[in-house]
């Protein structure tokens, strides 16, 4: 997994790679986009994702006791507090959707950013976008692991994909620790 | 003395559709591969013999601009990320890794399956995508005509290749944990057969540089589908940046294709002179060298793509560094022949082929490398002829060498050594005419993915053309005589060639588990005692 | 050789340069891999195996020789840099004073634009000995104009401008070609250059059109369009002012200095809000898709008028 999440890095690294480019090249225009970021949204998603990562570290724990009923309590702590984060997510596009910021034919802003910003957007659905799907996998992932909780293949010493998917949402977690202040916080300094 | 077939292997372990579908057995799945790349060899290279016969004449009048176009971009999408990248690693490598590190299959057997699953998955999008309508925007679909203005199937070609991408990853993610925590006791680092070390820097590669082209492909996928507009200059996007992304892995991409078949050489070399490979620890280490200092050198395909001066010149600095390891492997091949026992069988008439042709198709990267020189001969046949020289005359030779080399090994029976050693033959008068008149094209003018010439360029074509006729014959050849040889090739015994390793110590073709017991390693990889070199039957 | 054109005609004054690194290189490879050949097939006939069981001697290596054959391919290929290096430099730098042309690539033709008002399509003349530097822009794709003989291309790249020179040193007529794939046509999108001795070039020169020069047209834009109401000679506009901006440095209002070179000036047309000059606000409207390619070439060149510097500026 470790591997894994190697290919991971230089996947996301790429975007952040684009969007570092092109951040620096229009500042302006980034600042005023980020500014249509919604500020507390983000920081609750923040907050309930870092919960999720404990909820989550918690399961491994508990599968390190070999307490099933604490590993299936756990994760489901975990797929609903990263459902949350979903959710607020779809609320947070639904609002692009209704301000007309959505990169295309009906985007509108400031005539003076307004090409830039739609790179900021593009980038903003792209990044927030593939990390939400790995999210999505990473909550299948885990729906397999309370499957297999529930039917006794974990237990007796052996946990080891329960650590794995943890590691693979804990670095899902990390990802969103950087998009969030890359994304949201540009320009805001207090 | 007729060597003895074994009464039980891995081919006869099971039967029907469901024991291949649902194999775990590495050496299946290998063959698995060979199936699958072997079509898709096939079908670009159909697609190059079309090329060639449009390119016979100066009007381009044999198909349509568009149809070409949708030819040269085929042939290149399928060479590359459906033969090149695959073909050593998933079958030699799938088939050898565990034998040669002296263990039953690899870390995760399953995840291997999944790895071929996903290459078909990839290969039928491809399909389909040559089906629906083709792609014609090269196979480096450059922005912004990729992503604004080609009418072909764009999007659903770099869907293909996103999803042929984690074949690799998964493959080379095998690779390294196998080697890393599977070999048999006694087999440290430098006790492994230097096949190994190239597979191991492959695979390096393969886990670093691949998410990177999956991340460009949705990048354009996204560009096309929702219009974003990150490589659109009217909404403050770069082309430029398209290239540095997209070639950032294409160039490792390269290496990835060249190393594995490196590594084969290694092992023929030896095992066809009856010596360890000279400078054993250098050739290791060249291979981790090429690996690294390939990530360095991207911008050496932007000289004249408006990159800065400054960049440029990093670039062409890293590009000749990045020259050395492979020379120092070449220097070395050379050298094991000195004093060796040396054969005139087949794989070793394509080892030295491979020797020969790299070592021109290395040489006219340094020509590249030069930035003043690049100006006049980029985008040109000058560079068509350098990478065909690297990936046919180089990796392509070296797959050859390699499946003769293990040919019994997998299928336990030989091929017909006098009808191999005529193809070697014909492929490698057949490359040479093909190819190097290119060389002189290039420096004259002709620009790369041209359909219609100016008439002075016409005869060197006709070389050209006539050269891929002939290498046309010299790979079906032994396609046919392999075929054959299932049925009624000589059986081969465990060690038809008298060579050292792991993989030859069990019976041709190996049992399922590929060894009765563990191997207990104590002696260096190539191992040849004098006088007699023991034969196992 | 038997009447088949096997290398190019030299036309430039780069071209004799790039050459002789050409051939030096091709006799470094002709010497390398004859004697890798050599070797090989020497090694494979000397100690071909006589006895199905024999086997190799063991012959130790050394780190002397795996260093010696590591670092004299290091040198050399050291020198192979720094000679393509300055050639490289001699090709990124114009000279100070050189004819300019405007070239614009679009699929699938080549436009050209003489300062003098002449346009041509696919063709470019050009007077023999005298340094010329091709200014240029694609409107779509990438393209690649490449001028074989004079051994010079350059991608054009949509929404900037790329430069390329050379002196020509034969009159003639020489390939023009695009290298970079860009469509259907790609391959048809193909020029002459026409190198004319210096009085066939003033012939054809005032051949020209009624429409007088390009910076004239510029100007005549520059007026239509209403720049002049907020770029005017004094400094009560509020515009910074053009006279002798072109390749001077100019102050931004986040206090980055840029040069104002053909890019800078093309960007403040298209997109202001980019780049805005310090002590000025940002009100200047965006021109685009407001203006075509030639109509920007003209605007730019008028203002490279205004400045009494006409050096190149180099990238």
């Amino acid at each position: 997994m470790w591997v894994f999440l190697l290919t991971e890095i230089l996947f996301f690294g790429g975007l952040f790679i684009v969007y570092t480019i092109y951040r620096v090249w229009y500042p302006g225009a980034f600042t005023a986009a980020s500014h249509h970021l919604d500020i507390p949204l983000g920081t609750v998603n923040t907050a309930v994702l870092i919960g999720s990562s404990l909820t989550m570290a918690l399961a491994v724990h508990a599968a390190q006791l070999n307490s099933r009923k604490g590993i299936m309590v756990f994760i489901a702590l975990t797929m609903v507090l990263g459902s949350v984060f979903l959710g607020i997510k779809g609320i947070e596009y639904s609002h692009k959707f209704h301000e007309h910021l959505i990169p295309g034919p009906h985007f509108a802003f400031e005539p003076q950013f307004i090409r830039q910003a739609q790179i900021f957007f593009s980038l903003y659905f792209m990044m927030t976008g593939l990390h939400a799907l790995h999210m999505i996998i990473g909550m299948g992932l885990m729906i397999w692991m309370l499957i297999w909780a529930y039917n006794g293949t974990l237990g007796d010493g052996y946990y080891s994909p329960v650590e794995i998917v943890g590691l693979y949402w804990h670095f899902v977690d990390i990802v969103w620790i950087f998009l969030f202040p890359l994304l949201y916080l540009i320009g805001r300094h207090g | 003395m007729e060597a003895e077939f074994p009464a039980k292997h891995y081919l006869n372990d099971g039967y029907g559709i469901s024991s291949w579908l649902l194999t775990r057995d590495h050496k299946r799945i290998a063959l698995l591969y060979l199936v699958a790349v072997t079509f898709f060899f096939f079908v670009g290279g159909a697609f190059a013999v079309l090329i060639r016969l449009d390119l016979a004449t100066p009007a381009g009048d044999l198909v349509s601009d568009d149809i070409y176009n949708q030819l040269f971009t085929m042939h290149g999408v399928v060479m590359v990320f459906f033969f090149l990248i695959p073909a050593i690693p998933a079958i030699l490598g799938n088939f050898l890794v565990p034998l040669m590190i002296g263990a039953k299959d690899l870390a995760f057997p399953k995840l291997n399956l999944l790895s071929w699953y996903i290459y078909i998955a990839g290969g039928l999008m491809g399909v389909y995508v040559l089906l629906t309508g083709g792609l014609d925007t090269g196979w480096t679909m450059y922005a912004p005509f990729s992503t604004k203005y080609a009418t072909t199937r764009v999007v659903p070609a770099a869907l293909a290749i996103f999803v042929t991408g984690f074949s690799s990853i998964l493959t080379g993610l095998n690779f390294i944990v196998t080697i890393h925590r599977m070999r048999a006791p006694g087999m440290t680092w430098f006790k492994m057969p230097l096949f190994l070390w190239a597979t191991y820097a492959t695979s390096l590669i393969n886990i670093l540089g691949t998410p990177v082209i999956a991340i460009t492909s949705l990048l354009i996928v996204a560009e096309r589908l929702f219009n974003f507009g990150f490589f659109d200059p009217s909404r403050g996007g770069d082309p430029v940046l398209f290239q540095h992304l997209f070639w950032f892995y294409s160039h490792p991409a390269v290496y990835i294709m060249v190393l594995p078949a490196m590594g084969v050489i290694s092992e023929l070399v030896a095992a066809f002179c009856r010596k360890p490979v000279f400078g054993y620890t250098f050739v290791a280490f060249s291979s981790l060298g090429i690996a690294v200092l390939g990530f360095l050198v991207w911008g050496h395909h932007m000289f004249v793509a408006g990159q800065s001066v400054y960049a440029s010149l990093v670039f062409s600095m890293l590009s000749f560094l990045v020259a050395i390891p492979s020379a120092v492997k070449v220097f070395n091949w050379t050298a094991t022949m000195y004093k060796g026992s040396v054969s005139w069988q087949t794989p070793m008439l394509y080892a030295i082929g491979f020797i020969g042709l790299f070592t021109i198709g290395g040489l006219t990267g340094l020509f590249l490398a030069s930035i003043g020189l690049n100006v006049h001969v980029t985008d040109t046949y000058f560079i068509i002829a350098h990478f065909h020289y690297i990936m046919v005359g180089g990796t392509i030779m070296g797959y050859l060498g390699g499946l003769h080399y293990w040919w019994p090994k997998i299928s336990g029976r030989m091929y017909p050594e006098g009808l191999s050693k005529l193809s070697a033959g014909i492929i490698f008068i057949g490359f040479n005419l093909t190819f190097f008149p290119q060389f002189i094209l290039g420096y004259m003018g002709m620009p790369r993915r041209y359909h219609a010439y100016p008439p002075e360029f016409q005869v060197l074509n006709v070389l050209s053309s006539a050269g891929a006729s002939i290498l046309g014959v010299g790979y079906l050849l032994p396609m046919a005589y392999f075929a054959w040889s299932l049925r009624y090739g000589k059986p081969a015994g465990a060690n038809p060639w008298g060579a050292s390793g792991l993989e030859w110590e069990t019976t041709s073709p190996p049992p399922t588990e590929n060894f009765a017991t563990t191997p207990n390693v104590t002696e260096s990889p190539y191992n040849y005692p004098s006088p007699v070199v023991k034969h196992v039957a | 050789m038997f009447g088949i054109p096997l290398f190019p005609e030299r036309a430039s004054t780069i071209a004799n340069e790039v050459d002789a690194l050409y051939f030096f290189l091709i006799g470094l490879s002709v010497v390398m891999s004859v004697l890798i050949a050599t070797l090989v097939v020497s090694f494979a006939i000397k100690f071909r195996r006589r006895h199905r069981d024999a086997v190799g001697a063991q012959v130790h290596g050394g780190m002397a020789l795996e260093l010696a054959w590591t670092i004299v391919p290091f040198l050399i290929t050291l020198v192979v840099f720094f000679w393509g290096a300055k050639i490289y430099f001699v090709m990124a730098s114009p000279p100070p004073e050189t004819l300019n042309i405007y070239v614009v690539g679009k699929q699938w033709m080549w436009k050209v634009q003489h300062l003098t008002g002449q346009r041509e399509i696919n063709q470019l003349h050009v007077p023999v000995g005298r340094p010329v530097k091709l200014i240029m822009t694609s409107e779509d794709v990438i393209h690649d104009f490449s001028i074989p003989a004079m051994r010079v291309k350059a991608d054009v790249i949509p929404g900037r401008f790329v430069q390329i020179w050379f002196e020509p040193t034969r009159p003639g007529t020489y390939h023009i070609f695009c290298a970079e794939y860009c469509g259907t046509q790609h391959s048809r999108m193909t020029g002459q250059v026409e190198v004319m001795e210096a009085t066939a070039y003033q012939t054809w020169l005032s051949g020209g059109t009624a429409e007088g020069s390009l910076a004239s047209t510029g100007e005549k834009l520059f007026a239509d369009l209403a720049c002049n109401t907020c770029h005017r000679p004094d400094s009560r506009g509020r515009g910074p002012v053009l006279q002798n901006l072109y390749s001077h440095p100019v102050q931004l209002h986040d206090g980055t200095v840029v040069t104002a070179d053909e890019n800078y000036l093309r960007e403040s047309i298209l997109t202001p809000a980019t780049k805005v000059t310090a002590g000025f606000q940002p009100v200047m409207p965006a021109f685009q898709g407001l203006v075509s390619e030639e109509q920007l070439l003209a605007l730019i060149e008028y203002v490279k008028s205004l400045s009494t510097q006409q050096e190149n500026v180099n990238r």
